[in-house]
């Protein structure tokens, strides 16, 4: 089994380590404690399970936040 | 004078509702929004790496949801299904907060709205829960079309987004506010205050605006005048104007009494 998977992130391809946690991935992003969202394959994935939801060969995430628009 | 504006069953004292972008700087954005004393701010949804300094405020800490109500918008969607997807993003962002601004744009240049693309946006979010303020043509069919789906406002352009070429079409405007009963709100095209006085003039709800208070020279003072504006127009609404006649025949200062002329 691989050690280390492949996910798009905002359309960028990275490596990361099999098994992430979202929580551990947004917290080595610098966002926790961000007002973020974060959508996966599609779907959005509510903040309360970020700890427990662990990443997968080929995700898709969107992570998002709010900016200055009209 | 109680003239509230209520939108999906909440009231609201400022008919001005302001966009929070193409500001020089967060101070800038902060001082302009709140001089217009705007309580609906609209908030544009991106992702998260584009540049972003993280020892920066954000924006949300700037425009707190805790002062404003914040409306998440779909800008840069082109379809339906680009528009639910950012609007589903907003709400989890903004914990669960369900009121939010539709638009799907039909071409970058013009960036007239794809009211097909709309329609079949809006069906979906109301189907899910969502408030929706739906971002239009003028055409007062496709108002209605929207209005019997479930969106709780109608917003109809003046003119072409950053335009300032203020409301091309006044009769469409007038169209549309017959037929819709919840309330509609001018969006995109105005240029200066005469532009909103006009909308409320003409009977709208309230007018939405962002290029013309960013891009003036003083944005902050044009602010200041967008709010006297729009409640100038709106008091001279309920006023009810005089009617515009060719000719008058009824001066305002009384006929008898005039000194006998030396006029032949």
């Amino acid at each position: 089994m691989s050690t280390v998977i492949t996910v798009s992130i905002n359309g960028e391809a990275r490596q990361l380590p099999s098994g992430v946690t979202v929580a551990s991935l947004i917290d080595e992003m610098g966002l926790a404690g961000k007002r973020i969202a974060l959508e996966r394959n599609g779907e959005i994935v509510p903040r309360s399970t970020f700890a427990a939801l662990r990443l997968s060969q080929n995700d898709k995430l969107e992570i998002v936040v709010a900016v200055g628009g009209g | 004078m109680n003239d509230k504006l209520v939108i999906a069953g909440k009231s609201y004292a400022s008919r001005l509702l302001v966009g929070t972008g193409k500001y020089k700087d967060f101070a800038e954005t902060k001082a302009a929004i709140e001089t217009s004393g705007a309580e609906i701010i609209t908030i544009a949804i991106r992702r998260s790496n584009i540049g972003q300094n993280p020892n920066e405020p954000s924006l949300l800490e700037i425009l707190p949801p805790s002062k404003f109500t914040l409306l998440p918008n779909t800008a840069g969607c082109y379809t339906a299904d680009d528009a639910v997807r950012t609007l589903r993003l907003a709400r989890e962002l903004l914990d669960g907060h369900s009121l939010v601004k539709l638009e799907v744009l039909g071409d970058p240049q013009s960036l007239y709205p794809n009211v097909i693309e709309t329609i079949a946006a809006a069906k979906t979010l109301v189907a899910e829960g969502f408030q929706v303020m739906v971002y239009t043509s003028d055409d007062p069919i496709i108002a209605k079309q929207l209005e019997d789906i479930g969106c709780v406002a109608i917003m109809p352009l003046a003119s072409l987004i950053g335009s300032g070429m203020g409301i091309l079409n006044p009769w469409n405007l007038q169209l549309i506010m017959e037929r819709v009963q919840v309330p509609v709100i001018v969006d995109a095209g105005v240029g200066t205050a005469s532009d909103a006085a006009i909308a409320m003039e003409l009977g709208c709800d309230g007018v939405l605006m962002n290029t013309a208070i960013a891009a003036a020279k003083d944005p902050v003072l044009m602010a200041s005048a967008m709010k006297k504006g729009v409640e100038a127009g709106r008091e001279a609404f309920l006023a009810g104007r005089m009617p515009k006649k060719l000719y008058s025949a009824s001066p305002s200062s009384p006929t008898a009494g005039i000194i006998s002329s030396t006029r032949s």
